[in-house]
């Protein structure tokens, strides 16, 4: 826990990001290079043919999207409980990328089940708690922007976070805990041909480097806007 | 590497563009973002902003 508090000044932050962040994005510039490679140098699945090629995609947005609500509800956590100072700006500069990797499992998921299903949509149990998944998105952005008073809407936001996140095991297990027509967990249940495990964790490497590129820019860029209004402030005052 | 997505390829190719779109967006979107702001910082801390 001290090891966290030493880096949630806003100073130290702001050095150590700025030494890792050449690192992380080069990082995922490689790997994202390596996955597109690796992704279209696969041989066709034995049921599904080359739209085997859209689970590449597919499934690491869908696990960057659970990933970073677990990480705003643990940075909420972190904020309601220890009063950590950076976790209220780094939770919500990371809700609209996870918005974002949300729509994307969404929409590459319904592209994918159309050919595979016959429709791009049903609702069953695991879409549409993932489509709920980015309702509560987009109420976490929408509460932090309705309440001007920034400490007061940290709360609400945080807590709304930490309710929200009784969602995530039940995107995780609806396929055990239903009848769904989405298939089940096939990387951490190992079913999946050995040869696609590659380009898969890949692409996943890709997007984890990328979110945390992006992550530790917005967190950078609110804490220079941050700055800037306080200056603003004081030659007001 | 093997660019033939037949029979799927209205479905594999619209679904890397859309991702390729919105992950390029997002990148561009976060560094313009961060570029404002600082350059909005170095303005007020020369004095020019006030």
């Amino acid at each position: 826990m001290q090891f966290l508090f030493r880096y949630a000044n806003p100073h130290n932050f702001m050095r150590l990001s700025g030494a890792v962040l050449p690192f992380t994005a080069i990082g995922a510039a490689l790997a994202l290079i390596a996955g597109l490679y690796l992704s279209f140098s696969v041989p066709p699945d034995y049921q599904q043919g080359r739209t085997v090629t859209i689970f590449f995609i597919h499934v690491p947005a869908a696990t960057m999207a659970m990933g970073t609500y677990i990480a705003i509800a643990l940075c909420s956590l972190l904020s309601l409980v220890w009063r950590h100072p950076l976790s209220d700006t780094a939770a919500r500069a990371a809700a609209p990328l996870g918005a974002m990797f949300t729509a994307l499992g969404l929409i590459t998921g319904a592209l994918w089940g159309k050919p595979m299903w016959g429709t791009y949509w049903v609702w069953d149990a695991r879409l549409t708690s993932f489509l709920l998944l980015l309702f509560i998105y987009f109420g976490y952005m929408a509460l932090w922007s309705a309440i001007e008073d920034e400490a007061k809407a940290a709360r609400a936001a945080a807590i709304l976070a930490l309710v929200g996140a009784v969602n995530i095991p039940i995107i995780k297990y609806s396929v055990d805990w239903w009848n769904t027509l989405h298939q089940g967990s096939t990387v951490t249940a190992f079913k999946m041909a050995a040869v696609y495990y590659p380009p898969f964790f890949t692409m996943l490497l890709a997007y984890s480097l990328l979110f945390a590129t992006l992550w530790m820019i917005r967190i950078r860029t609110a804490i220079v806007e941050r700055r800037a209004r306080n200056l603003m402030q004081g030659a007001a005052a | 590497m093997n660019f033939d997505m037949s029979p799927y390829g209205a479905f594999i190719w619209p679904a890397y563009s859309i991702s390729a779109l919105a992950l390029g967006i997002a990148t561009l979107w976060t560094v313009a973002a961060w570029r404002r702001a600082k350059a909005r910082l170095a303005t007020l801390e020369s004095g020019q902003g006030t």
